[in-house]
C-alpha cells in the first residue's frame, strides 16, 4: 500500500513527464534513446547544447509539434498527441503574419480560439479568455507600433509581439526556442529580464532552448546540458537582481563552457 | 507605375511610330495622327460596343480562373499528398498550347461567349494554379508551426495563413496573365462572332483593308490591357496594404 501511494504522489507532482522517449529523423542517427526528464510546475529550465544535439527537437516534442517514436510525453497527466492549448511557443524568427498589424498579430491566438469555439481539442474547455490584447500591448510597450506591420518594426518589437500573442492566451507553460539570438545585446538583455518578470508574475513553467551559455545561466534555474550524456546543473539564484555580476554566475558559465568544450573536443 | 511615366512612354512610342510610318510610307502603316482621328470617329461608330464585348469576355475569363484555380493551387500547395498526385498532371497539361483546342471548345460549347470565356479560363487556370501552389508551399515553416502551437488545425491554417498568403500570388498571376488573356481574346474573337475587338481588328484589317480603323482597334485593345493592369494594381493596394508600407 505504502509503495502505491508514493508512486501516485510522484506522478501528480511532475507537470511534465518525458518517459523513456526515442526519436530520430529518417535517414539519420537517433537523437534520443530512452531519454527521461521531469519538469515540475513553476520550474524555469534552460536547455543548452551544441548545434545538432537535439535541443530544438526536444522543445518541439514538448510543444506537440512532433512525436517520439517510442515512449511518451505527458503534461498534466495527459499524453501529448497534439499541440496543447495551454502551452505557448515562441520561436527565433517570431512567426508573425507579415500581412497583419502588431495588434492583429497579438490577437491571433484569440482569433484562432474563437474560430473553433471551446471544443476541448484546439481550445481548452471552459476557457473564456478575456480580450486582453490591448493590456498586453501596453504591458510590452507596443502601443506606439500597434498599427504597424511586422516589416516596419524592430526585431525586439517583433519578439515582444510574439510574446504578447502567446501571453494573451494565458498559458501555464512557456516554451522558447532561441528567442533572442538574432537581437542585439541590449535588446536581448531587456527581453531576458522581461521574460523573467513575466514568468514570475504569471506563474509560468518555463523552458528555453539556447546555444548561449550566458543566456542559459541568466534564465534557467535548472540547466539541462544536452549531449551524449545529458546532465542537469542547478542554478537556483537565476533571476535574482544583479546575479549576472556575481561570482556564482561566472563560475557556472565557466563550468558549462568547459563541459561543452570537453564534449566537442 | 506612375501616370506620368505611362504618358511619357506613350509619347515615345507615338514618335517611333511616326518615324516608322514616314519610312515605310505605305497605307498598311498609317501615321499616328490619322489613326487617332479615326479612333475618335470609330468610338461613335461602334468601337465602344466592341470594346465592352471584349472587356466582358476577358474579365469573366479571368474571374472564373481565379475562382477555380486559386482554391486548387491552395489545396495542392498546402498538402504534400495532393501535390504528389496533381502536380505531374498539371506539368503535363500546362505546356500544351490551349489555343489548339479552339475547334474542340467551339464544337462542345457552341459559338457563344461561353466558348470564348472557357478558352481564356483554360489558359489562365494553369498559370494561377502554379503560382498559388508555389506561394502556399513556400510559406516559412515557422509561420505554420507558430499557428499550430496557438491551437490551429488544418481549417484555421487555411483561414489565417494560406488564404491571406495566396492573395499576392493571385494578383501576381493575374498581372502576368493579362497579356496572355488579351492575346487569347483576340484569337477567340476571330471565330463565330460579330462583336469584340478581335473581330473588329481582323475585319477592318483583312476584309475591308481599312488600316487606320484596324490600328484604332489595336489602340482600344492596348487600352483594355492597360486598364486591367491598373485595376490589378488598385486591388493590390487595397488588399495587400502591408506590401506598400515602408
Amino acid at each position: 500500500m505504502q509503495v502505491t501511494a508514493t508512486l501516485k504522489v510522484t506522478v501528480t507532482f511532475n507537470m511534465i513527464n518525458v518517459n523513456s522517449i526515442s526519436f530520430g529523423y529518417p535517414h539519420s542517427a537517433p537523437i534520443f534513446q530512452n531519454f527521461n526528464w521531469q519538469i515540475q510546475r513553476g520550474e524555469m529550465w534552460a536547455i543548452i547544447g551544441s548545434s545538432g544535439c537535439g535541443k530544438t527537437t526536444l522543445l518541439y516534442l514538448l510543444a506537440g509539434l512532433c512525436f517520439p517514436t517510442q515512449g511518451s510525453i505527458e503534461i498534466d497527466g495527459e499524453r501529448l498527441t497534439r499541440p496543447r492549448p495551454r502551452s505557448g511557443l515562441i520561436l527565433q524568427d517570431y512567426g508573425l503574419l507579415p500581412w497583419a498589424t502588431v495588434r492583429e498579430n497579438a490577437g491571433l491566438g484569440l482569433r484562432v480560439h474563437d474560430f473553433y469555439g471551446e471544443d476541448g481539442k484546439h481550445t481548452p474547455k471552459n476557457f473564456q479568455p478575456e480580450n486582453n490584447v490591448g493590456q498586453w500591448l501596453d504591458r510590452l510597450g507596443l502601443n506606439e507600433v500597434a498599427d504597424k506591420y511586422p516589416a516596419q518594426i524592430s526585431g525586439g518589437q517583433r519578439q515582444r509581439t510574439a510574446i504578447a500573442r502567446t501571453l494573451a492566451l494565458s498559458p501555464d507553460l512557456l516554451l522558447m526556442d532561441e528567442p533572442f539570438s538574432s537581437l542585439d545585446a541590449i535588446t536581448r538583455q531587456d527581453l531576458q529580464n522581461l521574460t523573467l518578470s513575466l514568468c514570475e508574475e504569471q506563474n509560468l513553467t518555463f523552458v528555453i532552448v539556447t546555444h548561449a551559455i550566458e543566456e542559459a545561466v541568466s534564465l534557467g534555474r535548472r540547466i539541462l546540458l544536452l549531449d551524449s550524456s545529458p546532465r542537469v546543473f542547478e542554478n537556483p539564484q537565476a533571476g535574482q537582481a544583479n546575479y549576472r555580476n556575481s561570482k556564482k554566475y561566472n563560475e557556472l558559465c565557466n563550468l558549462l563552457w568547459k563541459e561543452m568544450r570537453h564534449e566537442t573536443a | 507605375m506612375k501616370r506620368r511615366n505611362i504618358l511619357f512612354s506613350a509619347l515615345g512610342l507615338v514618335v517611333l511610330w511616326q518615324i516608322f510610318a514616314m519610312l515605310v510610307n505605305r497605307p498598311i502603316l498609317p501615321a499616328p495622327s490619322i489613326v487617332f482621328i479615326v479612333f475618335i470617329e470609330e468610338l461613335k461608330n461602334g468601337l465602344v460596343i466592341h470594346f465592352f464585348f471584349s472587356f466582358w469576355r476577358v474579365t469573366a475569363g479571368m474571374l472564373l480562373s481565379v475562382l477555380v484555380a486559386a482554391p486548387v493551387g491552395l489545396a495542392i500547395g498546402g498538402s504534400k499528398q495532393l501535390d504528389r498526385i496533381f502536380s505531374p498532371i498539371i506539368y503535363l497539361l500546362y505546356p500544351i498550347p490551349k489555343v489548339v483546342f479552339v475547334p474542340v471548345v467551339l464544337l462542345f460549347l457552341g459559338i457563344g461567349d461561353i466558348a470564348k470565356i472557357t478558352l481564356i479560363f483554360l489558359i489562365l487556370f494553369f498559370q494561377i494554379v502554379v503560382l498559388v501552389r508555389d506561394q502556399a508551399a513556400g510559406l516559412p515553416p515557422q509561420l505554420i508551426q507558430s499557428l499550430h502551437s496557438l491551437g490551429a488545425g488544418r481549417r484555421a491554417l487555411f483561414r489565417f495563413i494560406y488564404l491571406p498568403a495566396s492573395l499576392p500570388a493571385i494578383l501576381t498571376a493575374l498581372r502576368q496573365s493579362i497579356g496572355t488573356a488579351v492575346a487569347v481574346l483576340y484569337i477567340t474573337e476571330l471565330f463565330a462572332t460579330k462583336f469584340g475587338l478581335g473581330y473588329y481588328i481582323y475585319y477592318n484589317g483583312s476584309t475591308l483593308f481599312n488600316y487606320p480603323a484596324m490600328y484604332a482597334g489595336v489602340i482600344a485593345m492596348s487600352l483594355l490591357g492597360l486598364g486591367m493592369y491598373y485595376a490589378v494594381d488598385w486591388l493590390e493596394r487595397k488588399l495587400c496594404k502591408w506590401k506598400f508600407v515602408s
